[in-house]
């Protein structure tokens, strides 16, 4: 067995690799140590519990390159190295240091599966081949240069079949062929298209029923199925993007066995040593089935199998990485069965998917063989009804809707709205065979989601305690009853009280009741009684999560969680996780002592409170999410921890905080609250444009505008929501944006240290690069912290807060306060090697807390960096603006501010050079786009045009930089560049040590 | 309508009835945890007289077919679930579940707290219990001979192919019979009472089926058993396996509350092979009962260690408790079969195990 091991982290959230990858990473890093081996972790995500020090116990933020990665391994000197935890990033990775052959030339040995097998699962040609060895079918394709050759690969492989031409931008000339006739169209727009007169057809396997195995496999050999999970969708959307239930729920046993001897067959002929993931496609009318794809590694798909079985996949993987066998491995969650016992589930769980269309209005929401959502939520139930609108429930936004002509766009090419328009249309009376044409959703679905709306007709018709309890049976939710009735949701809590309408708990076991587990992974049902008792504890503290991650609610609110349930423990609180997120740490049934797996609407956290009669409830560490229901969980008689929510209420709701901070002096950038559409109006008459427009109660600065001019204005206003005032529209002045993360207790706060954006005021703090600590000129540090003292202070708040400065010369001016844990704390938290979040919860728990009077020394410089996914959401604008776009941040360390920014754009050329086109200076932008240097484009206009060629940029795979500042920094960056590898350092209390 | 479950320690649990029953059904109590298969289970001669218990709650989705029944008729006597899909969309579909019910007059019981009933009997172990209308107690009867219940009167053929081989039936799965088929295999069905008619036959192979209840029900054949297990190479499979046992002088025991489902994990001692297989079994050949015959445990549960199978030391016979042909269940014992075919094609070559 090796003695130190290299794990390669996944680096910062993007659509398609996400936060499954902390929870996997951390889980596979903590199996490593419980072994007894070193770890040295190199991520640059600082988000993540994964990252957190106690998580490994060496941790690099540092480039994810091999560059980078050899000069780390020349400073630690591991002897092996894990790349399965860290998705395909560490998979590339893994593959390019040992091409580059620094594997070998360090004597770094691989653990689990093989580079070879890896190439073999991930290289197109490859696979086929291994597929043509095991007889495993792939889907039929060939390249073919004429009419005839087409039509004989048809006959062969029968209609429909999909033409794509060769080396053509974004599907140009392809397209779908039913018959002979449109094929012989097909083939000469193709053959036209492609430069080189090529088109790969491939049979088309549209409408498939799409099936995803998850398989371990130990180095012996020894295979077993985890889970197997089925799509809603089928065929033609992305696994990622699909709603998926588990385990199937259409296949018969011998199709599920068909399918799951195929995965194994796959599995064993790769030599998978760890987890796999194997995607079927099933022919609906037969037992013809293809391989899709194969994921030698954990991934999304294992994280989401492992919560909705409780088997822990990456804990596992790495364990066989060492060379454990399944069967001398027990399963943690029964401790009685192996880990080669499949699991086996005696409810259902509803996968579904969170996109970001309702931030990004203007992004093309059609969804196909890219990824775009950006997180998703699990529901777990014993009916597919209740465990789908639990999954509804789950999603934490406005539900989309429909007028009549935009109904069926959703459904022809299907969108994110596709399932809730399908709602719409079966609520209208369009038959199930019409949906199915248009869908290929399996009829048996199509049933569950006519059961589903049935009840909001017998509702309306009928709330006797029987239908409301059988109601309560599929699914429908308070708030949904009260939708359905229009009597109040808190008059329904009531009516629940009443006739005793109350949910029951049941265990996630992996064996189906077979044998007695004591786990403490926990959801709700009406179907059945409840098995648990509420947890024994002096006192017992429910921790609610941020939910699925979402465009400026990401990874970084479940370090939180995470952190605050650890500090809970710490002081003899007994802790109740509340989340629906799959793909989290908090969601690890070892993070807290019980884990409910449930939606955050009220009713599901006021369910659990009131089953475990829980002491106190902490809302501060689930961002905007569990922020907002502070004030109802209050109301309904429970502690919240912190501050009271009318505190919190003068601290968010903008008029009541500009009132604050005139009470105490404290300046705020003039402007004016606005109730309505017409106060807004009457505002910016009142003001000079530019104006920025805010509204309440967003997340990631939805909705956040500067606006210029009237006509802006009205398309502001147009897309502001009634539960979104007041708006605040303040006078937009130019400066810079400072913030601190503090620490109050009432008496005493604690600043670590200033963070300073790169770019001025008007990027969303999200966006903007940012240094830590930073360095301002002394007295605005000292107008910073004595406005944010003044503020902490005042309201005698307890716990951590973020703020927001405008700095402009000499002038500060307050911009925002979120009274809770925020995006920046991991990043403080780490950096200063100070424990934020513990100290945070100890001041909202012990009124004897103390904090430290001194502020840590922190031996290196941090900069932040935003992450975009831009290659999933290509046509969007990406120019630096309010509202928020990152999906994701990074951080590098440098020994001065300059080292570390240099980092960030290390893997850029030289601006200087031909690869970076200059508007103004460099002409003919199309030439220079389609050359092969071409990498960097820097245009901060705010034209059509400058948009549409940014928009190029980026569909070309080009960075962009639209913000001079930013520009700015990468070009003073390359006198800078370094080869320093910095691990964090670890907190030692109050003192900070190299 | 209202239904019952009732078990025999008094503890019920209620739910909905599939109709109204004049009398109430009784019948020994076992769960079911596999999540697909369910039409399987209600076929297959080992379930003989039993009241199943499906611990997944959505049973039905995919219908009932023609081509997934283990044998001609219902063998459960009763069936517990959370939910009764009345769905018949698969392509597959003759006809749904709740309509096969009905029509094969299946009593059933639906919206019963499946996990708390498992959850009964895993701690009470198989017992006897009783479905009614109303609350019934059930007769604390320990039913036996039910492998005389599904063991066909006559002899049958089956195919054409070169191997010829006998499959002894104690209540034989359709799954087995057509496994053999498929390796291409001539088979005739031979009752167990009629084992004797076996020398008439002349097979290269014998193949012990499955079958319900207690192994020691056929105690009584055990001397003509090993005369013929003696003669010649043989497979036993689940109850086959226990009746081989028997025959060479081991013992059987009964579980708590048996090995049923589509995920138990099983370790070949010989090399060292983990697979997971299908189960469904009350009876357990002891460990301990081995040491004085000729045959050695090969097969082992990972979880219990409980024997999975044997191998004789000297004759070309072995077996496996779990089940090869599988359906329901994983196929990933199915070169246990291969394995037989070789085995009976070498015949004559005397160094086994």
């Amino acid at each position: 067995m090796p003695e130190k091991v290299l794990v390669i982290g996944s680096g910062p959230i993007i659509i398609g690799q996400a936060a499954e990858f902390d929870y996997s990473g951390t889980q596979g890093c903590l199996a490593l140590k419980e072994e007894g081996l070193e770890v040295v972790l190199i991520n640059n995500n600082p988000a993540t519990i994964m990252t957190d020090p106690e998580i490994a116990d060496s941790v690099y933020c540092e480039p994810l390159t091999v560059e980078s990665i050899e000069t780390i391994i020349q400073q630690e000197k591991p002897d092996a190295l894990l790349a399965g935890l860290g998705g395909q990033t560490a998979l590339n990775l893994a593959v390019e240091l040992k091409e580059a052959g620094v594997l070998n030339k360090y004597g770094v040995k691989v653990l689990g599966t093989s580079i070879d097998s890896i190439q073999q699962g991930e290289d197109r040609e490859q696979f086929r081949q291994v597929m043509q060895e095991t007889d495993q079918p792939v889907v039929e394709s060939e390249v073919i240069t004429d009419f005839e050759h087409a039509k004989a690969f048809a006959s062969h492989t029968g209609f429909p079949v999909i033409s794509r031409p060769a080396y053509t931008l974004g599907g140009r000339g392809g397209g779908i062929a039913h018959d002979e006739e449109e094929l012989e169209t097909l083939m000469k727009d193709g053959l036209k298209a492609s430069p080189i007169s090529q088109v790969i057809l491939e049979k088309s396997i549209a409408g498939f029923k799409e099936v995803e195995y998850e398989v371990m496999r130990d180095k012996d050999g020894t295979c077993i199925s985890v889970c197997n999970m089925e799509n809603v969708d089928p065929v033609g959307v992305h696994t990622g993007d699909s709603i998926v239930t588990a385990p199937s729920q259409t296949l018969t046993d011998n199709e599920y066995q068909m399918l799951r001897t195929a995965a194994l067959e796959i599995v064993n002929s790769l030599n998978v040593i760890g987890g796999c993931n194997v995607q079927f496609a099933l022919d609906p009318k037969s037992k013809q089935y293809y391989i899709i794809e194969v994921n030698p590694r954990v991934s999304r798909s294992s994280a989401l199998a492992s919560k909705a079985t409780g088997y822990p996949i990456a804990k596992m993987a790495a364990k066989l990485a060492l060379g454990y066998r399944l069967d001398e491995l027990m399963n943690p969650l029964t401790g009685y069965t192996y880990a080669s016992f499949e699991p086996t589930l005696d409810y259902v769980v509803v996968k579904f998917p969170r996109w970001p269309f309702d931030k990004f209005k203007g992004a093309n929401r059609t969804l196909g063989t890219k990824m775009k959502a950006t997180g998703e939520v699990m529901a777990i139930e014993r009916t597919l009804e209740a465990a789908f609108m639990k999954a509804i429930d789950s999603l934490d936004q406005t539900l989309p809707t429909f007028d009549e002509e935009t109904t069926w766009e959703h459904i022809k090419a299907p969108t994110d709205a596709r399932f809730f328009a399908v709602l719409d249309l079966m609520r209208q009376g369009t038959s199930q065979e019409e949906i199915f044409r248009a869908t290929g959703f399996d009829p048996f679905f199509l049933n569950v989601f006519q059961n589903m709306l049935s009840w909001e007709k017998k509702l309306s018709e009928d709330t006797s305690p029987a239908t409301v309890k059988e109601a309560k049976l599929h699914g429908v939710s308070d708030a949904k009853l009260a939708e359905i009735t229009g009597t109040p949701e808190k008059d329904w809590i009531g009516f629940r009280n009443k006739y005793e309408i109350a949910p029951s708990y049941k265990i996630v076991d992996t064996c189906a009741g077979e044998f007695e587990a004591e786990t403490n992974y926990v959801y709700s049902t009406y179907a059945g009684n409840t098995e648990i008792k509420p947890l024994e504890a002096e006192r017992k503290a429910l921790i609610i999560g941020a939910g699925p991650i979402r465009i400026g609610q990401g990874v970084e609110f479940d370090y939180s969680a995470v952190k605050a349930i650890e500090s809970l423990q710490s002081q003899g609180y007994t802790t109740i996780m509340i989340n629906n997120n799959p793909e989290t740490v908090s969601t690890d049934y070892e993070t807290a002592d019980r884990l409910y797996f449930e939606p955050l609407k009220l009713e599901n956290i006021l369910d659990v409170a009131a089953f475990e009669q829980v002491d106190i409830v902490f809302t501060a560490f689930g961002g905007q999410t569990a922020l907002n229901v502070t004030e109802e969980i209050e109301n309904h008689g429970y502690k919240v921890a912190g501050v009271p929510a009318k505190v919190i209420a003068s601290l968010e709701d903008r008029e009541a905080f500009y009132d604050l901070l005139q009470e105490i002096d404290v300046p705020h950038v003039p402007g004016e609250m606005c109730h309505s559409a017409d106060e807004a109006r009457q505002a910016a008459d009142s003001y000079q444009y530019p104006l920025l427009c805010r509204p309440s109660y967003v997340i990631g600065g939805q909705g956040m505008v500067v606006i210029h001019s009237k006509d802006e204005l009205e398309a502001a206003l147009e897309e502001t929501e009634a539960k979104h005032y007041p708006l605040v529209m303040d006078q937009f002045i130019t400066g810079n944006e400072v913030e601190v993360e503090l620490v109050s207790n009432g008496k005493d706060v604690f600043i670590p240290g200033l963070m300073a954006h790169i770019e001025a005021a008007g990027v969303h703090s999200g966006d903007s690069m940012a240094v830590f600590p930073a360095q301002v000129k002394p007295d605005v540090q000292e107008k910073v912290e004595t406005y944010a003292e003044q503020i902490a202070t005042h309201v005698n708040y307890k716990g951590i807060m973020n703020i927001q400065f405008l700095v402009n010369g000499d002038d500060v001016y307050v911009l925002e306060v979120n009274p809770r844990s925020s995006r920046t704390v991991p990043i403080v938290s780490k950096t200063a090697a100070v424990p934020l979040i513990d100290w945070a919860v100890r001041a909202m728990v012990d009124e004897t807390s103390e904090l430290p009077s001194v502020k840590p020394d922190i031996p290196y410089t941090a900069v932040k960096f935003p992450v975009f996914s831009s290659h999933a959401l290509a046509e969007l604008d990406h120019k630096l603006g309010a509202n928020m776009m990152s999906t994701g941040e990074g951080m590098y360390l440098g020994k001065t501010t300059e080292q570390a920014l240099a980092k960030v754009f290390e893997h850029l050329p030289h601006p200087d050079s031909a690869a970076c086109f200059h508007e103004g200076k460099d002409d003919d932008f199309a030439k220079w786009l389609s050359s092969k240097e071409a990498a960097v484009y820097h245009n901060e206009e705010d034209t059509a045009e400058a948009k549409q060629k940014r928009v190029e940029a980026l569909k070309a795979g080009i960075t962009i930089f639209s913000n001079e500042a930013t520009y700015q920094a990468y070009k003073e960056s390359i006198g800078y560049r370094n080869k320093e590898r910095i691990a964090l350092v670890q907190p030692k209390g109050n003192e900070v040590m190299i | 309508m209202k239904g019952v479950i009732q078990l025999e320690d008094g503890q019920f649990f209620e739910g909905e009835a599939s109709g109204e029953w004049t009398s109430a059904i009784e019948g020994e109590v076992v769960f079911y945890t596999g999540m697909t298969g369910y039409q399987e289970v209600l076929t297959d001669p080992s379930y003989r007289g039993q009241i199943v218990v499906f611990t997944y709650p959505l049973i039905g989705n995919y219908g009932v077919s023609g081509e997934s029944s283990e044998s001609g008729e219902p063998q459960v006597k009763g069936a517990i679930m959370w939910q009764c899909s009345d769905d018949d969309n698969h392509y597959l579909a003759d006809q749904s579940l709740a309509a096969y019910m009905e029509e094969q007059n299946i009593p059933y019981l639906t919206k019963v707290d499946t996990r708390e009933l498992t959850k009964a009997i895993r701690t009470k172990g198989t017992c006897r219990a009783s479905i009614a209308n109303e609350k019934t107690a059930p007769v604390p009867v320990e039913a036996a001979g039910q492998v005389y219940e599904v063991s066909q009167k006559e002899k049958q053929v089956y195919g054409e192919g070169d191997t010829h081989l006998v499959l002894i039936d104690f209540g034989w799965k359709q799954s087995i019979l057509d496994e053999l088929l498929a390796g291409g295999a001539k088979v005739t069905t031979l009752p167990f009472r009629d084992i004797a008619d076996i020398y008439d036959i002349h097979p290269d192979g014998i193949v012990l089926s499955n079958g319900p209840g207690d192994p020691k029900d056929v105690t009584g054949y055990l001397p003509q058993i090993k005369e013929v297990l003696d003669t010649y190479p043989a497979f036993g499979i689940c109850y086959g396996h226990q009746v081989i046992s028997l025959a060479y002088g081991a013992d059987t025991k009964k579980l708590p509350f048996g090995h049923r489902g589509a995920n138990h994990p099983v370790k070949d001692k010989k090399t060292n092979y983990v697979f997971i297989t299908s189960q469904n079994h009350n009876y357990v050949v002891t460990s301990e009962s081995l040491t004085d015959t000729p045959l050695e445990a090969r097969m082992i549960h990972v979880n219990d260690g409980s024997v999975e199978g044997v191998v004789h030391k000297s004759k070309p016979i072995f077996s496996a408790q779990f089940h090869p042909e599988a359906n329901p269940g994983p196929q990933d014992a199915a070169w246990m079969i291969e394995e037989f075919f070789a085995l009976v094609e070498k015949k004559g070559v005397t160094t086994y195990a």
